[in-house]
């Protein structure tokens, strides 16, 4: 028999991101079938009705792992960082 | 010599030139960009300007892209400076500064750091309207072709 562990995280939510999930970071535990950035950002939406507005339009959202700039195909590891938010407007 | 700060507080342009003129030698000029918060945007007047970043991550990837304007240019020195937290119209927002042995490289490497700032670090910025309502920026897309001019010029 194979325990069903699945992925520790530590998820980050940046602007209005954090503003609609209502939080600026959770610790989840995702599935072994989430094994990307995109496919996190698909399992997040079911969260609350908040994180359904937040993700309601996936392609808006960019995303860093472990502090590094990151796209949805990008694999997680166990104990990733993964944070999530607009396009950045700074400068 | 490359000093990068993240910070809520204003900073002092005299101070920071000096500073970096003072570091090393062989600079023959300085390039300077100064971001200075509008006091309206697309018309609408603006009580103030609301900057959040992701701690963690900001001063390093600041690092990247000095490194990466060092690489190019041969900068003797640069000085990059972000604030972050509720500024007024008028404050400072970003200071950028690119010191080289000739103006050329000065000028090119300031707005080529200016440029990746704004589309390679973690800053997100939201207006606060004079009327009480605000709203995020929204990336423009001016700003990402403009990055990316760097990226077919590069290497």
């Amino acid at each position: 028999m194979i325990e069903q562990q699945g992925t520790k995280l530590t998820v980050l939510y940046f602007a209005w991101l954090r503003e609609r999930t209502g939080s600026a970071r959770e610790q989840v535990t995702v599935p072994e079938a989430v094994g990307t950035a995109g496919d996190l950002i698909a399992w997040l939406r079911d969260r609350s009705p908040g994180h359904a507005s937040a993700f309601a339009n996936p392609r808006v959202i960019r995303c860093a792992i472990n502090q590094e700039f990151a796209d949805a195909a990008t694999k997680l590891r166990p104990g990733d960082e993964v944070a999530l938010f607009p396009p950045v407007t700074g400068g | 010599m490359r000093t990068i700060r993240v910070q809520e507080q204003d900073f002092d342009v005299g101070a920071e030139f000096a500073g970096l003129a003072g570091s090393c030698t062989g600079i023959g000029g300085i390039g300077c960009f100064l971001g200075i918060v509008r006091d309206a945007a697309q018309s609408r007047p603006i009580s103030a300007m609301e900057l959040e970043h992701y701690p963690a991550m900001t001063e390093p990837a600041i690092e990247r892209i000095a490194a990466e304007a060092e690489r190019r240019w041969s900068l003797v020195g640069c000085t990059i400076i972000h604030r972050f937290g509720r500024l007024a119209p008028g404050e400072n927002i970003v200071l950028v500064l690119a010191a080289a042995a000739h103006r050329q490289a000065a000028l090119e490497a300031t707005a080529f750091l200016i440029d990746w700032l704004k589309t390679r670090a973690p800053f997100w910025k939201k207006e606060h309207y004079t009327d009480g309502e605000q709203s995020w920026v929204e990336a423009r897309e001016e700003d990402d072709i403009a990055a990316a001019q760097w990226l077919a010029e590069g290497c």
